[in-house]
């Protein structure tokens, strides 16, 4: 007994080692996931930011896969993503977005200086739906599917290399 | 040229410990050879000038930053020649590689203290003492040397620097560092003290006496450091929160627990020659828990606020220092603490017996928080992401602390060796009829919706009432300074514990988005918005508020919180205004404001809040007396032998 005492503190140590080893070696992923993939989307009715587009209704987003796109004007990585945003517009994909504090001025500058890929656009002043749909910043896409479920969830701008995989997380998605 | 001086010193001073190193395997090796007097002066003087060379090399990091030399890479990251001048000198610990500078210097400057003062110690058990020193110190030099060069050249020089982060800013910040690095570091020196120990087979009252003052300075240290950073994050962080279960806290808090716990078990085997290896077993964990809390917080492997170093590298060094150091230290202690003699036995119910009981509750403590800040590294292992926070840490440990508390009011009033029951229960009975009663009146006011904090309250009272028995019908004058120190220090957790009870039960929030003009009540206080106006700071700008505040049909008086803007690097941050009145703090916190011209204002009124660091202070006072005490005891000890 007295011997497995003595040697318990090492044993206990070399544990850590191995914990805190195994984390350096492998930094965790720490982008926290939505806990609402794979969920219905919250009821949300956003109003209207701009004249002549129809705010954001998540009742209404159902009947095919689309893209919803948390952005906001005053957001440097979404003038990155706007690019990517166009094209896959252009290859047919319906985008709705939400704008996170923003102003109707604010957000029609910035679609006439970057592109306008939205069918909808949803005003969310105060980061409700954000909140609803379990989005940690801007910008974040999520995929709907038919159903009008939370299908997929991407973090952060939308690179080159992830047009591929959008296109085929909304194939899935059918 | 400094910065070139700073390196060499540097380097010479990891040469000079590895002089130590080699001086002291052939002193240790040699103890019972008559001539091994000139190889402990060589070795005394070794340790000496290394430590003088560390400081030599910090200092010189200290003059690059005065003088705002921006060819220096570690300078132009890290100051801004616009800094006031506390902060220019602040700068250099404010960053990864001089705080590691600092803490290798506090390293090598304990080293020396132990080389100058040390007299008690059989020659080779301080040899073998100085030579872990010297070990310990020899893989932070490489440490920094290879990975974390604080004097490296930035050709061509930056026309200015990027500055220092806005938070780090502050009076209170510019201090906090250096002295939990003392704290932290002094501890070293009981590490090595237990390693030269256990390398000699040397373990007894003498080895116990020696350490103590050692511990107990370090201890004073951690102690204010651990206070005055609750503090600053306090009126700092503008949250109304003094502690947040954060990781980085988490790493300050261990070693002190660890520390703690060492403090009273020395004092049990130098009394009473008991508890050996356990004492030797907290004198290695101590500084063990220092190292994990410096790689937690240089290596970013946790998330936190403080993490300002995230690099693998130097994570994957510190990490190997670790192994070795630790793992070694614990090898060692298995392969030797069998040899060490059991020491004397004692009673259950005995002094002896509550420090024990004390120990191992401050263990139960250490533990949970060991766990609860590592745990989310181990379920990042198994695949969960999660964190831990106050729950889990409050519900765990409140019952502990409560006990813990019991313990501290108990263990005073028990004689050494053995006691009886029915005595203890007579010494206990007046401050067991205080916490009563304050549990009484307190239940009736606030009712049961505060039980525990309440409770917390009692216990606190009892603490307070128990801790100046020891004192009562003595003769003060007589009375040893280290008796004062323990009965100060438990005054001081009775008054910590009785604060943050009174918070976390009294204390009301208010957040109101008002117009100028508008006022909001919290607690007894009605505060108007006066007027919101910009001020200019020496490299910031504000927008500030002014506040009246009234008490009832008190004098009315002002608050000015702020909003900061810094320019280098562009930040914000938030200025609480916080009053202090003799029953606790109206803290005052101004955010954003809106397109209608109102203004959110945070208000706390938190009774007695104050309390926590007063208590915190009473602590490190005690320690400091009872340091001095045993200090002067042991002069007056060696004065008399030799007459």
């Amino acid at each position: 007994m007295r011997r497995v005492l003595i040697w318990a503190p090492l044993a206990l140590f070399a544990l850590v080692f191995a914990l805190v080893a195994g984390g350096l070696i492998r930094p965790g992923d720490r982008t926290v996931h939505s806990a609402m993939v794979g969920k219905p989307l919250p009821a949300l009715v956003l109003p209207a930011l701009l004249p002549g587009k129809p705010g954001v209704s998540t009742a209404e987003l159902k009947g095919k896969p689309r893209l919803l796109n948390v952005f906001a004007s005053w957001c440097l990585p979404c003038i990155a993503e706007a690019p990517q945003l166009m094209k896959l517009k252009e290859a047919g994909v319906e985008i709705d977005g939400i704008a996170i504090r923003d102003t109707s001025e604010a957000v029609q500058a910035f679609l006439a200086r970057n592109g306008d890929p939205y069918t909808r656009i949803g005003d969310d002043k105060v980061s409700r739906a954000q909140l609803a749909l379990g989005s940690s910043g801007v910008p974040e896409t999520f995929v709907i599917n038919a159903e009008g479920r939370i299908a997929y969830q991407h973090i952060g701008d939308i690179r080159e290399e992830h047009v591929a995989e959008l296109l085929a997380q909304l194939e899935k998605a059918k | 040229m400094i910065a070139e001086a700073g390196l060499a010193a540097l380097w010479l001073a990891a040469a000079f410990a590895l002089v130590q190193l080699m001086l002291a395997w052939g002193a240790a090796r040699n103890g019972e050879n008559p001539n091994v007097g000139m190889l402990m002066t060589a070795l005394r003087r070794t340790a000496l000038v290394q430590g003088l060379l560390a400081l030599l090399s910090f200092a010189l990091l200290i003059a690059l930053f005065v003088r705002s030399d921006m060819s220096v890479v570690l300078v132009a990251t890290n100051s801004h020649s616009l800094k006031p001048m506390i902060y220019k000198v602040a700068g250099a610990w404010g960053n990864h590689e001089g705080s590691m500078l600092l803490w290798v210097t506090v390293l090598a400057i304990s080293g020396a203290g132990v080389a100058a003062f040390e007299r008690r110690l059989a020659s080779a058990t301080l040899a073998a003492t100085l030579g872990a020193q010297a070990a310990i110190g020899l893989g932070f030099y490489a440490f920094l040397a290879f990975a974390s060069n604080p004097f490296v050249r930035l050709n061509p020089a930056a026309p200015d620097g990027q500055g220092l982060n806005p938070l780090l800013q502050d009076p209170g910040l510019a201090f906090h560092p250096p002295t939990l690095y003392l704290g932290y570091v002094g501890l070293s020196v009981a590490f090595s003290f237990a390693v030269g120990a256990l390398v000699m087979r040397d373990v007894g009252p003498a080895f116990a006496r020696a350490m103590r003052p050692w511990v107990l300075a370090a201890w004073i240290f951690l102690t204010v450091g651990i206070t005055a950073g609750s503090y600053w994050a306090y009126y700092e962080l503008g949250w109304g929160g003094w502690w947040f279960w954060d990781p980085v806290e988490n790493a300050s808090l261990m070693p002190w627990l660890a520390a703690t716990a060492l403090l009273h078990s020395v004092t049990v085997l130098a009394t009473r020659d008991g508890l050996r290896a356990w004492t030797l077993m907290l004198a290695l964990v101590a500084f063990a828990m220092s190292m994990i809390g410096t790689f937690l917080v240089r290596s970013g492997i946790l998330v936190s606020v403080h993490a300002f170093a995230v690099d693998p590298t130097r994570g994957t060094f510190i990490l190997a220092l670790l192994g070795i150091y630790i793992g070694g230290a614990l090898a060692l202690f298995g392969a030797r603490v069998g040899t060490v003699t059991q020491g004397s036995t004692f009673q259950l119910v005995s002094r002896e017996g509550a420090l024990v009981l004390n120990n191992l509750l401050l263990s139960v403590v250490l533990g949970v928080v060991f766990i609860g800040t590592l745990y989310p590294l181990a379920a990042q292992a198994a695949g969960v992401q999660l964190s831990i926070g106050a729950p889990f840490f409050n519900k765990a440990l409140v019952p502990v602390a409560l006990a813990l508390v019991a313990a501290t009011a108990a263990g005073p009033l028990l004689r050494w060796r053995r006691d009886n029951m029915n005595a203890l229960a007579k010494r206990v009975l007046i401050p067991t009829a205080a916490a009563g009663l304050a549990f009484a009146i307190l239940f009736a006011l606030a009712g049961g919706a505060h039980f525990v904090p309440v409770l917390g309250i009692a216990f606190a009272v009892g603490l307070g009432v128990a801790s100046v028995v020891p004192v009562v019908r003595r003769n003060l004058r007589r009375t040893p300074l280290y008796v004062w120190g323990m009965v100060i220090a438990h005054l001081g957790v009775a008054v910590s514990i009785a604060g943050m009870a009174a918070d976390s039960a009294f204390k009301t929030e208010r957040l109101a988005a008002i117009q100028v003009g508008q006022n909001v009540t919290v607690g007894p206080f009605r505060v108007t918005l006066a007027e919101v106006r910009p001020q200019i700071g020496p490299n910031w700008s504000a927008l500030e508020a002014r506040l009246q505040v009234r008490r009832g049909d008190g004098k009315m008086f002002e608050l000015f919180p702020q909003q900061r803007f810094f320019s280098t690097p562009p930040t914000n941050t938030n200025e609480a205004a916080i009053s202090t009145l003799l029953d606790g703090q109206l803290y005052t916190v101004l955010g954003q404001g809106d397109d209608q011209g109102r203004w959110q204002i945070r208000l706390w009124w938190k009774p007695f809040v104050t309390l926590i660091w007063l208590g915190g202070a009473l602590i490190a006072l005690g320690g400091l007396l009872a340091l001095i005490g045993r200090v002067r005891r042991e002069r007056r000890a060696d004065a008399e032998a030799w007459a």
